[in-house]
């Protein structure tokens, strides 16, 4: 089970939602070696998906360079205080979870 | 699963549709775009272009980086793009000297600015490269972040 | 002097780009440094761990099915806003002083009916990659919701005075193979252990800055790291014997820091290097 994701939207001047995302993931690269010398598997979000009222309004790929616990800014129009903001990622071993957030 | 209450699958009914089909296996990934593999495994900016769908990146100065000249810890390090060209279609963040050079790429959507941010992990000093996509071209501007590596204390 | 020397040696091999670089460009990298950290400061990812910790401690959990949400932690019954400003304090239904963290165990075992053993036999999560444990999530809560309040430790009951004593008894206690007091490193001025600032805590703004930014996010380790184990850390690389969880001697060391932290504003988890 992965941990919620933390997404604050907010609304700031000139019409343009601000938002933020916190992403729990390990965003292991696939290079490192545990204590025993064996080599960590690559584990790491490679979609995420945003929407802003069911309007898909950004899309992203991670590759295994992105920091661990990942944190994701973007900025769209057209958002007005109570709308939804629901971010979604998909990871290499089939992890996802979706999260929703209400401007304010 | 549990309480969350700022969170859980609350969504419209065609969300949830997509989210079963996807875990039914009938549509793999098509709730997002498609993890594009080549241009996470090329090594260069030329060849992170080319899997992108380009030829070569023109340098321009209408792309602002945002990261530390220094970066205490190379685990983490906060880079951001923006850009001021018009009809920007994607932004792409690159580490030069990392294994592969690609570290993140942004589809910037009708209403989205062209203004992304992410952290990304750097194993050593080296240039980071924004390639942005707009009006169908690509463009390139580059800033060297230094990193003090860690290795030391706990 | 021996100790002196050992600190040189460290200083050099943790060195990795400042001896690349002179002084004047060791001042501008110090700035350099400054604007990192602020870059970082607005997306923490302790709060992920905050959230984790609000559902914990409202979930029933336990043998006795309860929640943490009756638990004292000094304030009163349920009164966790603002509580890690003034802790550790003394508590009369234990007779003697607790930290944060001490009293949140306490809680765990008296509200929820888990045993001590259970609970201290490994309560920070250490390997990479591990996923964080429960009481680093539940004091992930607790303190986050002390942010903006002023440290503020009582001093009036005697074993308030006594721990505070005791603390900074062991805070210039010399000892171990280097023959080091935390005062060595952090009593002085200007202390530099690579690019780190070492505070020194006889210097109020110093102490607040320190005090005031524990617990915190370790971007080194992907993870939020409580007081306690900051504690137990600072023991080991003073090479002392291993300091205990939620021991009398760590629960000292805190009021000590924390008396010298007076009037700081509380401002964590934050997130550090
Ligand atoms: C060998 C030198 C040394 C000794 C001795 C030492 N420390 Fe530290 N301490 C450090 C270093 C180095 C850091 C900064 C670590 C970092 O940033 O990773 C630190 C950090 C700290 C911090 C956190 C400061 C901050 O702003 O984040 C506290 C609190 C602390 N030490 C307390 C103590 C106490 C209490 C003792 C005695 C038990 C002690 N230290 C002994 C080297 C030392």
């Amino acid at each position: 089970m992965s941990d919620p994701m933390r997404i604050r939207a907010q609304l700031k001047d000139g019409g343009i939602t601000e938002v933020r995302v916190l992403m729990a993931h390990v965003m292991e690269t696939g290079q490192r070696k545990d204590s025993a010398g064996a080599t960590v598997p690559a584990h790491h979000i490679q979609s995420i998906s945003a929407t802003h009222n069911g309007k898909a309004v950004l899309s992203a790929q991670f590759g295994p360079a992105v920091s661990q616990n990942p944190v994701m800014n973007f900025s769209f129009k057209g958002g007005a205080k109570g709308d939804k903001v629901t971010v979604s990622w998909t990871d290499n071993k089939g992890g996802k979870r979706t999260d929703e957030a209400t401007i304010s | 699963m549990n309480l969350q209450r700022r969170t859980t699958l609350k969504t419209g009914a065609s969300f949830a549709l997509i989210a079963a089909a996807v875990s039914a296996g009938v549509l793999p990934t098509s709730a997002f775009a498609q993890w594009n593999k080549n241009a996470f495994d090329a090594k260069t900016l030329n060849d992170v272009v080319k899997a992108m769908g380009g030829t070569t990146a023109e340098k321009s100065g209408d792309i602002a980086i945002t990261a530390p000249d220094i970066a205490e810890n190379g685990a983490v390090v906060p880079i951001a793009v923006a850009s001021k060209l018009a009809n920007v279609e994607s932004i792409a963040i690159l580490v030069e000297k990392n294994p592969n050079a690609l570290a993140a790429s942004f589809d910037i959507l009708a209403g989205t600015e062209a203004n992304v941010g992410t952290r990304v992990k750097m194993g050593q000093s080296s240039n980071v490269h924004a390639i942005v996509k707009a009006g169908g071209k690509y463009y390139v501007a580059t800033k060297e972040v230094k990193v003090t590596l860690g290795g030391c204390g706990g | 002097m021996k100790s002196r020397n050992w600190f040189a040696t460290i200083t050099a091999a943790c060195l990795s780009l400042p001896m690349a670089l002179n002084v004047v460009a060791q001042q501008d990298a110090q700035k350099e440094i400054e604007r990192y950290r602020q870059l970082l400061a607005d997306g923490n990812p302790a709060e992920l761990l905050e959230m984790r910790g609000e559902d914990l401690w409202k979930q029933k959990r336990g043998p006795k099915n309860a929640s943490l949400e009756a638990c004292d932690l000094g304030l009163g019954a349920g009164k966790i806003a603002n509580a890690n400003a003034v802790l550790p304090r003394y508590f009369a239904d234990v007779d003697r002083v607790m930290d944060l963290e001490s009293r949140i165990v306490h809680c765990q075992i008296t509200l929820q009916g888990f045993t001590r053993e259970e609970l201290t036999k490994r309560p920070h999560s250490l390997t990479v990659a591990e996923r964080q444990t429960d009481h680093e999530a539940l004091t992930a809560y607790a303190v986050g919701l002390s942010r903006g309040a002023a440290v503020n430790l009582p001093q009036a009951h005697p074993k308030e005075r006594e721990s505070f004593l005791r603390g900074e008894k062991m805070f210039f206690f010399k000892g171990g193979p280097y023959d080091f007091s935390c005062a060595t490193c952090h009593s002085v001025d200007g202390q530099r252990i690579r690019l780190q600032d070492l505070p020194n805590f006889q210097k109020p703004d110093n102490a607040q800055r320190a005090f005031t930014t524990w617990p915190a996010y370790r971007v080194s380790q992907g993870a939020m790291r409580t007081m306690q184990w900051r504690l137990y850390d600072c023991f080991r690389q003073q090479r002392f014997p291993e300091l205990a969880f939620l021991s009398q001697a760590s629960v000292d060391l805190i009021t000590y820091m924390g008396v010298k932290a007076k009037d700081g504003k509380m401002d964590s988890p934050a997130i550090k290097r």
